[in-house]
């Protein structure tokens, strides 16, 4: 038996719940979330530290906190929600397959979808670490959860490889817990992590982090990780020798990188974009098939979940008028390529229609600028120019283009950032 | 006069302050909050505590907590202690008080969710 949605929001982590309480607020009435955990909030129930919804609520709170004003939200509107809930497979037609304990198999069809499964993070063999393959080596989201969730510290002696958020999290974490976290390890001469998460959770408690490093050899004979060595890296991110490090350890965490995550993407037949590892997206949020949006971690990995919401927003505006009509289909007017730093955009694509008095692209750069200058050009003519203050990789960026300088544009527009002398 | 150059840590923003060391006056942040931690850090350093305590009566074992404001950094472990020996029951509300004066802090430990 198939059931009929308007609306079916897949993911109910911070960006279903807020794509879905938007669209609610734009007028959907039937509206559907399917999440696979046993609760709606997503990796905000693990992410008990605080610094969330400075920009969104004006107030600090911790992952936790944030999650539950945006399920109370939703509590006050009729959307339903199907937890616990696993989807299988999504088709290019809009037929949703999924199964859980109550239903058992299910066949749901909607008029729109909102895809928002968020991302997932790289593992051990994703970087090929050499060494052996003893328990205790984990990626830090994993020991987040079992600390966090479950509560189970998973090691007394850690090294971590990787200085993305997750791990400074995790570092301060388990050492307040009890355990001794031994050094933090990063390939890159700069740390991908937040400024204040290296004073918060590295300075505060002297662990050491050592930048340019890596682990070139984990032991565990014994089935238990007993020592990593760690070198330090070249310019070409080599490790060289003489260098080396022993640390007596008997746990590795992984926070060595986040990837969209999107298999149910890739059935349904939407166009993937290699930059970011996660869907190309028009202006309002839709992916390359007509009525199928996406949000959140699903398209690009977020450093602040306040971002994130207001992403899910525009999309939950954007399912709102497709079902309402009131939505421009078809080509790209513009293509948005990038040059020089700048890694990616979203969105990749431009349709002036849906632009309204500016589009606002996001975007990150491979290289630390303290100063730079952000171009945007269309062949030869520069549109626009734009200065900008410590820029990193770790740090999202944007840019927004009124529309009357998009209107000059013919076909494609490049974004460049090039580092600046002088301001 | 001597200036400490420090991150700010209040918002994931990260502002580079610059702070004078006589008299904690701070330039190079961009709201009030940041003029307070700069001061604060220079000659009391502060932090909100995050964690969990064991929670009883309900499929989740843990209750993520938080404490109601910052403490003094140095009372951080003995916070934790506080804390890890603390088992509460289902059901908890957002905001209930889970510990009084944490630390001897005058701050309490507060539930970040309903569980």
């Amino acid at each position: 038996m198939t059931e009929y949605h308007e609306l079916i929001v897949v993911g109910g982590g911070p960006a279903g719940l807020a794509a879905a309480c938007e669209a609610w607020e734009k007028g959907v009435r039937d509206i559907l979330i399917l999440e696979r955990d046993k609760e709606l909030g997503g990796i905000l129930n693990q992410c008990i530290h605080n610094g969330f919804g400075l920009t969104y609520f004006k107030e600090e709170l911790t992952g936790p906190e944030y999650a539950g004003r945006f399920v109370k939200m939703l509590y006050s509107t009729d959307v339903k929600v199907k937890t616990d809930t696993m989807v299988l497979n999504i088709t290019p037609d809009k037929e949703i397959h999924a199964v859980n304990t109550f239903d058992g198999y299910l066949v749901l069809r909607a008029k729109s979808i909102i895809l928002t499964m968020g991302c997932r993070e790289r593992t051990r063999g994703a970087i090929g670490i050499p060494g052996d393959r003893p328990a205790g080596v984990l990626t830090a989201g994993a020991a987040q959860r079992y600390l966090n969730i479950e509560g189970y510290l998973v090691g007394k002696r850690v090294v971590i490889l990787g200085s993305g958020d997750i791990g400074l999290i995790m570092a301060r974490r388990m050492t307040l817990e009890g355990a001794k976290v031994l050094a933090v390890v990063e390939l890159m001469p700069y740390s991908n992590g937040l400024n204040r998460n290296i004073v918060q959770c590295l300075e505060d408690f002297d662990i050491p982090l050592y930048l340019a490093h890596t682990i070139t050899d984990i032991e565990g004979g014994d089935g238990r990780v007993s020592k990593v060595r760690v070198a330090q890296v070249d310019e070409n991110r080599m490790p060289m020798p003489g260098t080396e490090m022993e640390f007596d350890c008997d746990t590795v965490l992984l926070s060595v990188g986040l990837i969209p995550e999107n298999e149910l993407s890739k059935n349904a037949g939407l166009e993937l974009d290699r930059r970011t590892n996660g869907l190309v997206v028009y202006e309002n949020m839709e992916t390359s098939a007509e009525g199928i949006f996406a949000c959140g971690n699903v398209v690009h990995v977020h450093d602040l979940v306040d971002f994130v919401t207001a992403e899910s927003q525009a999309a939950g505006r954007s399912a709102a008028a497709y079902l309402a009509g009131n939505h421009a289909a078809g080509k790209a007017d513009l293509e948005v390529k990038t040059a020089g730093h700048v890694t990616y955009t979203v969105p990749q694509k431009l349709r002036l229609a849906n632009v309204e008095q500016s589009a606002k692209l996001f975007f990150r750069v491979n290289q630390v600028m303290p100063k730079a200058i952000v171009t945007v050009r269309s062949g030869e003519e520069t549109l626009a120019t734009f200065r900008r203050e410590h820029m990193a990789p770790g740090e999202m960026a944007t840019v927004t283009i009124p529309r009357v300088l998009l209107e000059k544009a013919n076909g494609t527009i490049t974004v460049t950032a090039e580092p600046a002398e002088e301001i | 006069m001597a200036q400490k150059n420090m991150i700010c840590i209040t918002c994931p923003r990260g502002c580079h302050l610059s702070v004078d060391t006589q008299t904690g006056a701070v330039t190079g942040n961009s709201c009030e909050k940041g003029a307070e931690y700069g001061k604060n850090e220079l000659f009391h350093p502060m932090r909100v505590l995050t964690t969990t305590v064991r929670l009883e009566g309900q499929t989740g074992s843990r209750l993520p907590v938080k404490t109601a404001g910052p403490i003094p950094k140095e009372l951080l472990f003995k916070a934790m202690e506080e804390a890890n020996s603390r088992i509460v029951h289902s059901p908890v509300h957002t905001g209930d008080v889970i510990l009084e004066n944490i630390a001897g802090s005058g701050v309490a430990l507060v539930a970040c969710k309903e569980m």
